[in-house]
């Protein structure tokens, strides 16, 4: 349990009134004790920088078990902690997959002993993520599963879906589907447009996302589950996420930094780190999302972290593996969209820490009296050039090699216990 | 003469180096036929390095090599390291510390003879990637053009069949479009890659229409092997609509000359008979154009070694 303490002199960042204003936060027992009260023991000066709640990423890949020389939970939760990321939501596709009780707790154990900051693991809907058979969703949920999904990969027979839906939803379960079709995304790697085919890459509309969305839908009203759309990245799919939600159903629905940040043409010459799933969407898309990406259709942005080696990603591009890693420069990275006055730090925080809390129905993500003290305190203006060896993942493929970012993040506290300090920063 | 050590596609040259590459390649025919002394490029090493199999391609470089004098190597791919799963960066690296000076590589992925060209020193030919491209084939079908029709511009070029898998059709758009000839492509919409209209040429899903007033009728193979189902129902209407043949020639100007890069599919995409008939069809010229490119693209590419010897 961490000592009492003020955090004074900071500018804290409401999401829910949508204000930043100069205060100080009182930790006690690991919680958030008092906003603007008296000091009350140790006092930690803030000197102005930011502090908001901690970042809750949403859709990572920690390699464990299977594929530790990827990533582990000692270097995720490193590499989250020193980028303001206070919890991981984790996706279930590891070897073998999170799919029965036995797997997650060992999973858990894992986490316990080696990560500092929260893990919140979600559980394969289907057994192998193989879309045939319904996993023990009951006893994985027993067991400390806050969701379910069937990771980057569309369930493919939607008669399965829905009666892995229906299972869920009597279980008052959310779901996290991944919208691509899985017929169209099979063996692709870009989208379908001028630039694949000048490329000559095997590629699919970027209606596949749509199609994949429209199907999810309609399955999800039928057995009226709470669906997150994990990653909307197309204009029209974007457009039937508004539509859906004034429609009244229970749809949420994300977006990855990247895809907001990058478009297919940063491709270029077969860069493989930015061979992503989906694939990047044509300039207009990703201009189009960013443009609206302030009010609220899209509820979170994450970064899909999937960490691969070197081997996987040194091949022809069709060859090379999908993903990205980014808890580390997620933060960094949205606040490219702050500096670039596309959102305001209180709205940025909305969509990175209070609304992944509430759609998987986590007491966090808020700075507010009696929610646990998982803070972020941070510099948003500092720019630094990403060095991709610097990085604290044990996988080194971010797509922000030698791009300019902003923010530096000074102190990360989990309940209440600062677990990450930068080294520049000692004068706090 | 060329600004880049590799040859990679036809998008990076500018239209000088096109026509640089054409000029040296007519300048080994004597008569209309390729004669030439051998060079004594002896010191030079090329190694063929073919992922994917070809046998025309590869002899012709192998041919082209020899003619200039270089040592050519085919590199034996079927019962080397990549089947004891050696990583192609990797074989990169080994040929490297070999020292050739030029390697000429086919491989079944785009963008595959790029990446191996960014982890060696000599200079790399694509012979084609996946469904990227293949400069030469582009370059030998101008060289044919000139010779046969005797200009390589203002001309209306269609080309025909599975645009979506062929590396050949995006060369030659690339190199067309760079000399100023108008570029149609005919095809089923299943074989026509989403936006091409955008690469500036105009598409035609029939063959009637969209061979009206053109100069040169470019076949290209039905890539049956790149199939993964489903983008035509039968080989025989894929011919009744599309395959060339004596009907549908008529609508394409009387002068219309006939080009395929073969292998070809006869009764599929062309019709025999017509693929034969020297009055229209050039296809074995292009073979021959072929080897004078494919020096041409060798001795400009070793050219500044050249001027050392």
């Amino acid at each position: 349990m961490s000592k009492t303490k003020t955090l004074i002199n900071a500018i804290l960042i409401d999401s829910k009134s949508l204000t930043q204003k100069r205060g100080s936060i009182t930790i006690e027992d690991g919680l958030i004790h008092r906003i603007n009260g008296p000091s009350k023991g140790k006092v930690i000066d803030c000197k102005n920088y930011c502090l908001a709640p901690g970042v809750i990423d949403l859709g990572v890949h920690i390699c464990e078990p299977g594929e530790r020389h990827k990533e582990s939970f000692k270097s995720a939760s490193m590499a989250a902690a020193s980028g303001g990321v206070t919890s991981i939501v984790t996706f279930p596709n590891t070897k073998p997959v999170i799919d029965n009780p036995e797997i997650l707790e060992f999973f858990m154990k894992r986490a316990r002993e080696s990560s500092k900051v929260r893990i919140w693991p979600t559980a394969a809907i289907t057994k192998k993520v193989a879309g045939k058979e319904i996993s023990e969703l009951s006893f994985l949920q027993d067991a400390g599963a806050i969701a379910f999904t069937n990771g980057l990969k569309a369930v493919k027979n939607p008669k399965i879906l829905l009666k892995a839906l229906n299972y869920a939803s009597s279980l008052d379960g959310l779901f996290i589907g991944h919208c691509e079709d899985y017929y169209f995304s099979k063996g692709i790697s870009a989208t379908s447009s001028v630039f694949a085919t000048t490329m000559g890459l095997p590629s699919a509309p970027k209606e596949a996302e749509l199609l994949g969305l429209e199907r999810d839908s309609l399955l999800a009203k039928l057995s009226d589950i709470n669906y997150h759309a994990s990653q909307i990245t197309t204009k029209k799919s974007f457009l039937k996420i508004k539509e859906l939600k004034s429609l009244g159903n229970k749809i949420t629905a994300g977006i990855s930094i990247h895809h907001l940040l990058f478009d297919e043409t940063d491709i270029n010459n077969y860069r493989t780190f930015f061979k992503l799933n989906p694939p990047l969407r044509p300039t207009s898309d990703k201009l189009f999302i960013l443009q609206n990406i302030k009010n609220d259709t899209i509820d979170t942005i994450s970064s899909y972290h999937l960490p691969q080696d070197e081997e996987s990603k040194r091949l022809p591009f069709e060859k090379a593996a999908f993903g990205a890693i980014g808890l580390q420069t997620l933060l960094p990275a949205c606040l490219k969209l702050v500096k670039d006055k596309i959102l305001d730090l209180p709205q940025l925080f909305k969509k990175i820490s209070e609304n992944p809390a509430k759609l998987l129905n986590i007491k966090s993500g808020i700075l507010e009296e009696g929610y646990p003290a998982d803070l972020v305190l941070f510099d948003p203006e500092k720019p630094f050039i990403v060095d991709r060896f610097s990085l604290l993942s044990k996988a080194k493929n971010t797509p922000f090699d030698g791009y300019k970012l902003y923010g530096e993040v000074i102190k990360t506290f989990v309940n209440g216990k600062e677990i990450y300090q930068s080294r520049n920063k000692n004068d706090t | 003469m060329l600004e880049n050590k590799d040859l990679l596609s036809i998008n990076q040259l500018t239209k000088d180096e096109i026509l640089s590459i054409i000029k040296k390649a007519e300048s080994y025919f004597r008569n209309n036929k390729i004669t030439m002394k051998k060079k004594d490029l002896n010191r030079f090493t090329q190694i063929n390095l073919f992922f994917e199999n070809s046998t025309r391609t590869q002899v012709s470089f192998e041919i082209a090599g020899t003619l200039l004098g270089a040592n050519v190597v085919n590199f034996p791919l079927s019962n080397s390291s990549q089947s004891k799963g050696e990583t192609l960066l990797d074989l990169a690296s080994t040929l490297n510390s070999m020292n050739p000076d030029i390697l000429v590589i086919r491989h079944p992925n785009s963008g595959a003879v790029q990446l191996i060209s960014e982890k060696v020193k000599c200079s790399v030919v694509n012979a084609g990637d996946g469904n990227h491209e293949h400069p030469t084939q582009a370059l030998l079908d101008i060289l044919t053009i000139k010779k046969r029709i005797g200009k390589i511009s203002d001309l209306n070029i269609a080309i025909c069949g599975d645009i979506s898998h062929s590396r050949v059709a995006r060369s030659n758009i690339f190199c067309h479009t760079k000399l100023g000839n108008k570029i149609t492509v005919i095809g089923p919409k299943t074989l026509i890659p989403k936006d091409i209209e955008k690469l500036g040429v105009q598409v035609f899903y029939n063959m009637v229409d969209g061979l009206r007033d053109i100069d040169v009728i470019m076949v290209l193979r039905l890539q049956k092997e790149r199939m993964d189902g489903g983008y035509f129902s039968s080989e025989r209407e894929y011919f009744h609509l599309y395959g060339l043949d004596d009907r549908k020639m008529k609508y394409a100007k009387p002068s219309a000359i006939i080009m395929h890069p073969g292998p070809m599919n006869r009764g599929i995409e062309i019709d025999g008979d017509l693929a034969d008939n020297i009055d229209k069809s050039v296809i074995t010229m292009q073979v021959e154009a072929g080897l004078a490119i494919r020096m041409s693209v060798l001795e400009l590419l070793l050219k500044q070694k050249i001027e050392n010897v």
